[in-house]
């Protein structure tokens, strides 16, 4: 039987337990002894949060299916974990073998949202390996991060050895052969680093160099020695279909925020709303067979237990046999009791028949991600949808008996005016109007509208990379514009407007479009405690502060600067395939309120189709 | 048709509590396939329900839930599916038919329950085993029970029904169950008091071993396994 990392007495005096045993269903065990490489793949939060990422699943799939390789998962220990393993000195360790990460070969990291900074540098120090590349030796993991915050790693560079630029599928496996030839060749790290940046997609930022202009911003970018490339080529798998997707995702023992079978319907958006990182990033939109998909929800169904499916896409209702898939799953699972959930799906007829199929229509409510307000917002960021067709969506919604819609929306976008804030407000009294409309014995009483917004972030590879953001207290102040304005609506007892603080928000800017400066002050957060600051019960701005004083690292500079459009920006070493050119012009037309057609409706040239694939060359054989 | 199934639960699954536990049983019927039924509505869920829940740390080879099912499955066809389907630390042992009344549900009926509790060396001076005998020799053994609300002195001597040594542990069957209910660590928490020594909870591993039912009359006490009341499916001969 394993032998638990943690006594007895230390796991029935912390919360949830089961967070750090392992032996969960469909985790892979291995004889270490038969193995060459050791490899520790972490999400830096808690296990409810990490267990719920596809990309893990899929990693952890991908490493074990070779023979030489065991992979483990390691997470974020809790604060009252965190505070024992620092007083006794114990190790971080992994949840399969319980062995401590200090001594695996690789420990993988993904990075997918800014505030999970502090968390990395906690496993590292909990793992007792050097928080700096420089400081490292072969005694110590390679220490490798992955996933969209690496698109722009330079606020982490000094904390990681190496960075996978893009999807994890291509060029895994040959960084494991390198890593076991030099291994066995004696090499130096050095060497390994060395050979590491020749493969494509792999960042080495040890050997590459910022200067600055006087004025702060980035002068030059480049490596330190010659056979060191110049850009870093984003990794992207082309055939979807034919790649490796986890048939048997592991089961956690306590509930996860993810506790269902998840189906990747396809990768990429067609959409192309400029605000968004996740449309530029996975371009070209790749589609999955809708066959294999059908399988795939019978195996792994089988496999794990799960009594939820559900499908992940960006807009998924973009699938192009999203009927197909959507009516098999209904058929095939209903007397099963599995349910079906299907997120991120335009509000039209169809969506809605299948809605009432799989939902208890007056519990559940509908959503509308709007974005915006007012008509010229939308067409300033590029969304694709007009007040007709959320007053037509929403109109066949109430009379298909919803009474309850929710409603996202972003403020802080560029250009917003007061006029843009308070549309905010008055769109959503326009859709309590539409449900009014219908005659008093049909409908169910009064309609719930809950609108909420979040601030707008600038990200890299966004045509709003060069857009200054707000201050934290203008944030606050156009929430309390949209707050005034609900409070003037007809319909103000049918609605409730949701805002949040904006401190977290700065801080997201500042690391999105951060360069490689701004590591310091993620180290000193760290050092003064910061810790799980996704988490609003941790999270402790005035110490953020702090780290930014003792650092002297200047907000501003990062947030609400106004960026030159000729500016050399942190990332522009990593190519993505959508050329800088694209987004130049696509901030030219934000800024004139002028739409850009989707994908599908017409090519723009962002410079995808050098991939050779997907939706760019759909209908075009 | 309802069904009772006991199983072990050990090692690193003591740190599992029972509301994990039932959700891991849940997505295991359906790993394995079994033809339990299903509560009607919009979200439809399984008809199950344990006797007297575990708590975080204990192990045991005596726990129970019972299962309503749609259609036949054969005692062993049940436990060897359901076994492919568990993990190092879980095992089911038996899946037996039970009697329909709802009176009879494993957490209606259960009564008592039998544990063997191991002791850290050296917590228990060395004549410990006369000292238990003498402790349970007393007319009364009163201790402050805590409740969220108030605390009130009981005497748990009337819920020992056996408490002895048995080598270098302490065995003992009390009440269990929804009418009365003794956790193990209360009864060496007064034992430790008896005794003059410190009670700290780390010192104890309290294993339990097996649930009964009380199928006696007129007051007087005939405990029969939770097992015992169910019978073995047979295979279904063609």
């Amino acid at each position: 039987m394993r032998k638990l990392a943690l006594s007895d007495e230390i796991l029935l005096n912390i919360e949830k337990p089961a967070r750090y045993i392992g032996n969960e269903v469909n985790s892979v065990m291995k004889d270490p002894e038969k193995v060459d490489i050791r490899f520790a793949l972490s999400f830096p939060d808690v296990l409810e949060i990490g267990m719920s990422h596809l990309g893990i699943q899929i990693l952890y799939d991908l490493f074990n299916r070779r023979g030489d390789v065991w992979c483990e998962r390691v997470y974020s220990p809790w604060i009252d974990l965190d505070k024992v393993l620092r007083e006794q000195s114990i190790p971080l360790f992994t949840l399969e073998s319980q062995d401590p990460v200090k001594n695996f070969d690789f420990l993988g990291i993904t990075i997918q949202y800014e505030m999970c900074y502090t968390n990395i540098l906690q496993i590292l120090d909990l793992s007792q390996i050097p928080l700096h590349s420089a400081d490292r030796t072969w005694e110590d993991p390679i220490v490798i991060g992955g996933g969209p915050c690496t698109y722009n790693p330079e606020p982490l560079a000094e904390f990681f050895d190496l960075f996978y630029i893009g999807e994890g599928e291509t060029v895994y496996d040959e960084l494991l052969d390198l890593y076991k030839s030099c291994r066995s060749s004696n090499y130096s790290r050095m060497e390994f680093l060395r050979k590491a940046a020749g493969i494509e997609g792999i960042y080495v930022p040890i050997f590459y160099e910022a200067e600055y202009h006087e004025d702060g911003t980035l002068k030059s970018f480049s490596p330190t020695e010659p056979g060191i490339p110049v850009t870093v080529k984003k990794q992207i798998v082309m055939d979807v279909t034919k790649a490796l997707y986890p048939m048997k995702p592991v089961v956690p023992f306590i509930k996860a925020t993810q506790d269902r079978v998840v189906l990747e319907i396809q990768r990429g958006c067609i959409r192309g709303c400029r605000f968004c990182q996740a449309g530029m990033l996975y371009r070209p939109t790749r589609e999955r067979d809708v066959e294999t998909l059908k399988e795939y929800a019978r195996v792994m169904l089988k496999n794990t237990g799960h009594e939820e499916i559900s499908l992940s896409s960006l807009s998924s209702s973009d699938y192009s046999e999203l009927k197909e898939l959507v009516n098999f799953l209904i058929e095939e699972f209903k007397d099963k009791s599995i349910n079906i959930s299907l997120p991120s799906l335009r509000i039209d007829a169809f969506s809605l028949d299948v809605m009432q199929q799989v939902q208890d229509i007056r519990k559940s409510s509908l959503t509308f991600a709007p974005e915006a307000g007012s008509q010229r917002m939308r067409n300033v960021i590029n969304k694709g949808l007009t007040e007709e067709m959320i007053l037509e969506g929403a109109g066949q919604a109430f009379e298909g008996g919803w009474s309850k819609v929710k409603l996202y929306f972003m403020l802080g976008l560029p250009t917003e005016t007061e006029e843009d804030m308070k549309e905010i407000a008055r769109l959503s009294d326009r859709i309590a109007r539409r449900y009014y409309e219908i005659p008093k014995e049909e409908r169910h009483g009064k309609c719930q509208i809950t609108a909420s917004t979040s601030f707008f972030v600038p990200k890299p590879f966004t045509p709003f990379q060069w857009s200054p953001m707000c201050t934290s207290e203008e944030y606050m102040h156009r929430a309390s514009v949209v707050k005034h304005e609900f409070q003037e609506q007809l319909n103000r007892k049918s609605m409730k407007y949701n805002w949040h603080d904006a401190e977290v928000t700065v801080l997201e800017g500042v690391f999105a479009r951060g360069d490689r400066r701004v590591g310091k002050v993620i180290e000193e957060a760290y050092r003064l405690g910061c810790l799980f600051d996704a988490w609003t019960e941790t999270f402790c701005n005035e110490k953020w502060i702090q780290a930014f004083q003792n650092t002297g690292i200047d907000i501003a500079f990062y947030t609400t600067r106004e960026r030159d459009l000729d500016e050399l920006l942190p990332w522009d070493f990593i190519d993505i395939g959508v050329s800088k050119s694209f987004m130049k012009k696509e901030w030219e037309r934000a800024l004139e309120g002028v739409v850009t057609p989707n994908c599908k409706m017409q090519c723009s040239g962002c410079g995808a189709a050098q991939f050779g694939g997907g939706v760019c060359y759909e209908g075009k054989n | 048709m309802k069904v009772r199934i006991k199983f072990r639960k050990y090692g690193a699954l003591r740190f599992i509590g029972h509301l994990d536990v039932m959700r891991f049983f849940q997505k295991a019927m359906r790993r394995a396939d079994i033809p339990i039924a299903f509560t009607g509505g919009y979200s439809p869920h399984m008809i199950m329900s344990f006797a007297n829940p575990l708590g975080i740390g204990l192990s045991s080879d005596g726990e129970y839930f019972d299962i309503e099912l749609r259609e036949y499955i054969s005692s062993k066809d049940a436990v060897s599916r359901l076994n492919a389907a568990m993990v190092e630390g879980i095992e089911v042992v038996s899946f037996r038919q039970i009697a329909e009344e709802k009176k009879m549900t494993g957490m209606a009926i259960v009564a008592a329950a039998d544990y063997r509790t191991t002791v850290k060396n050296e917590v228990f001076p060395e004549n410990w085993q006369e000292k238990l005998t003498e402790f349970m020799a007393q007319p009364e053994i009163r201790i402050v029970k805590q409740t969220k609300r108030s605390e009130n002195e009981v005497d748990i001597k009337p819920m020992i029904y056996r408490l002895e040594a048995g080598g270098d542990a302490v065995s003992m069957q009390v009440a269990a169950g929804s009418v009365q209910n003794l956790k193990p660590g209360l009864v060496m928490e007064a034992f430790c008091r008896f005794l003059g020594v410190e009670f700290e909870e780390g010192n104890f591993l309290h294993h339990r071993l097996e649930m009964y039912a009380d199928m006696g009359q007129g007051g007087v006490r005939d405990l029969i396994t939770l097992e015992e009341l169910g019978c073995e499916m047979e295979m279904e001969t063609a």
